[in-house]
């Protein structure tokens, strides 16, 4: 267990050392012109190199990026252009909300597409599973943003024409403000992000469930007189599980990109429209950090994976 | 997923004979070859779900070539702007007449001409980055299957390096580099889709190589690349296929979400993610600004994943469904 949890941590650590060489990479390939900009339309070569020595871009890449990795491993990721905040305090800042929307969406999603997957594959082809599959189906086409705009239309601009103000058009209340504003302020992003994912969710979820009710052990089980709902819930859907484990892993990137764009939806100021305003700006402290926290959120996620398929399925040995 | 039917023999038709089965199970008296190409076309065919999605994907395709057609009997440009007559006294959009079938934008654009023309961008991207991606990834599947080894090694790690990079993070720190335009648009979802194709093909591949007729080839002297090319590759084509179809609606998806974001094909070119971008400021006022690109997106993308739905089952009837309307495994013959 120990050995392979270490062999994963290395691999991680190697994605994510790549990720910082192909971020410096594509600098190289197209160098910033944030002096430019910073200086403005009238800016003279003298105030153009000064400002390139202050931000340390005037430097040689290669030191520019040992700079970077020297600082990181010491938890400073630089300062952003702009504003001359560190972008650690600027993720910091954005963090706790794109978890928010993460956390609660996932949870939505997978109690969502689980359930359902179960309650098709029970009764397969009855009206319940075609019901679930054109609700499946639906969502499945629905781009995320779509659906996080028809939301705000429908929930919370049409209700609010007839008085029913139960949702707000967005914006973000912190858990240490108020546990209620903070739900009514993520109840929309949250079904935004899970909606389309639980589609996917369901049907993997029948599939995997149909499979595990027709092996030889279920019947055991029923044949020991067990009644039927504990030998979906209890025989049944552990087994089941494993398949929609490992999705849920390889997933954790997709609801990444879910979240930036509900972010954009909903004007919730999270790592996702942090990194859309950097990237408008050509803020690379910003855009590095930003993409250097998601891809360090992915590898972590499937790492916690890997482990989860040992305690779910006991046939699992790690090596 | 596995597909085996397609798989057994993708190659010469003289292979078909190998199948027939269902034909004599069928109690036919005229008992007819028909290889897995033909019976996954039949099986298509009788899919009535996949065959009116395969209309309504034709009839889009013919919007889009003949944008510039419905462009001209309405009489308004796609990015003409009737700021008099498309805008209401208070400059906002105005809502479906006669002059404006669908309404107009926030500068008083005609919708439907630019929902139109949109049709274009959404079908050109979604295509041609999954044929891009599908290109590299079969090629890197190919290769890193059949040669193992270090090569495989390499490559292995490098599709899964990619596959654990998220998207629309690193489809945006490449945008902001570039800047947004519908070449760089294409390159970054090819370049992220690729991956995903790479590892179902190298999987089949690994197993394909071990098969008797790659040991023949072998045996009688054909280079690697020829085996790759004249074996193994068409034995692999029915996974592709499948999933090539089902690239497209999430390319879509993915070019809308650019576009969307600002960081897709740039204005004024029509694009659907980019109009319910700027509708996000006018939905209150305009409904229509918000649900007709919307409409289309959803349409679009809706047709698509049914009938790559469609195309999966027809070549491997066993495997579920994702969205199947019957179980339409219905007997191939007559």
């Amino acid at each position: 267990m120990i050995r392979f949890l270490a062999r994963r941590v290395l691999q991680g650590l190697l994605v994510v050392w790549l990720i910082t060489l192909v971020l410096f990479g594509m600098f190289f390939v197209a160098p910033s012109n944030v002096a430019q900009t910073l200086g403005g339309r009238q800016a003279t070569p003298t105030t153009i190199a000064l400002i390139n020595q202050r931000l340390g871009l005037d430097r040689p890449l290669w030191q520019q990026y040992l700079s970077f990795v020297g600082n990181a491993l010491h938890g400073d990721l630089g300062y952003d252009y702009y504003k001359q905040i560190p972008v650690t305090s600027i993720i910091a800042d954005a963090l706790p909300k794109t978890v928010s929307i993460a956390v609660g969406a996932a949870v939505i999603w997978m109690l969502l597409g689980v359930s359902n997957g179960v309650l098709s594959a029970v009764r397969p082809r009855s009206f319940t599973d075609r019901g679930l599959t054109v609700f499946a189906l639906f969502f499945y086409s629905m781009p995320t943003f779509l659906l996080g705009l028809l939301l705000l239309y429908y929930l919370y601009f049409q209700l609010t024409l007839v008085g029913i103000r139960i949702f707000p058009a967005g914006g973000y209340v912190d858990l240490s403000t108020s546990f209620g504003g903070w739900v009514q302020h993520l109840i929309l992003p949250w079904i935004t992000v899970a909606l389309v994912s639980a589609a996917a969710y369901t049907r993997l979820t029948r599939t995997s469930m149909l499979e595990v009710l027709g092996e030889d052990y279920i019947r055991t089980a029923r044949s020991k007189g067990i009644s039927e709902r504990r030998v979906v819930l209890r025989h049944g859907l552990r087994s089941a599980l494993t398949p929609v484990v490992t999705q849920f892993g390889i997933d954790v990137a997709t609801l990444l990109s879910g979240v930036i764009v509900t972010e954009t939806v909903f004007s919730i100021d999270g790592i996702g429209r942090t990194a859309v305003v950097a990237i408008t700006q050509q803020d690379q402290p910003v855009i590095i950090g930003v993409v250097l926290l998601g891809t360090v959120a992915v590898v972590v996620a499937n790492i916690v994976v890997d482990v989860g398929y040992a305690v779910l399925d006991p046939r699992v040995r790690l090596n | 997923m596995t597909i085996d039917v397609g798989r057994r023999d993708a190659g010469g038709p003289e292979d078909g004979l190998a199948v027939p089965a269902a034909t004599e199970l069928a109690g036919e008296s005229r008992i007819e070859g028909r290889s897995p190409w033909q019976l996954a076309w039949e099986r298509l065919r009788r899919d009535r779900v996949a065959v009116v999605s395969l209309v309504v994907i034709v009839l889009i395709l013919l919007l889009a070539l003949g944008a510039p057609l419905v462009a001209a009997a309405v009489g308004h440009g796609p990015d003409e702007q009737f700021r008099d007559i498309g805008l209401t006294p208070q400059g906002l959009p105005k809502a479906p007449s006669r002059t404006f079938l669908l309404g107009t934008d926030d500068l008083g654009r005609d919708l439907l001409v630019r929902i139109v023309y949109g049709s274009r961008i959404s079908l050109l991207v979604g295509v041609v980055s999954t044929l891009l991606a599908v290109a590299v990834g079969v090629l890197v599947g190919v290769v890193a299957g059949y040669l193992g080894g270090l090569v495989d090694t390499v490559l292995a790690r490098l599709i899964d390096l990619v596959l654990s990079v998220p998207f629309l993070l690193a489809g945006i720190a490449i945008v902001s580099i570039s800047g947004p335009s519908l070449t760089v648009t294409v390159v970054v979802i090819a370049f992220f889709a690729w991956s995903s194709i790479a590892r179902i093909v190298r999987g089949q591949v690994l197993s394909i190589r071990e098969r008797e007729y790659v040991e023949a080839a072998r045996s009688l002297g054909a280079s690697d690349w020829r085996i790759m090319v004249v074996d193994v590759l068409p034995n692999v084509l029915a996974p592709v296929i499948v999933y090539t179809t089902l690239l497209i609606p999430s390319s879509i998806v993915a070019e809308s979400t650019l576009s969307f974001l600002g960081l897709g094909v740039p204005p004024p070119t029509p694009t659907w993610g980019g109009m319910l971008d700027s509708s996000l400021g006018y939905y209150r006022f305009a409904w229509w600004y918000l649900l007709f690109p919307g409409l289309a997106l959803l349409v679009t993308t809706l047709a698509f994943n049914l009938f790559g739905d469609g195309v999966r089952d027809a070549f491997d009837p066993r495997t579920d469904r994702l969205f199947a309307a019957e179980s339409t495994t219905a007997p191939v013959d007559e």
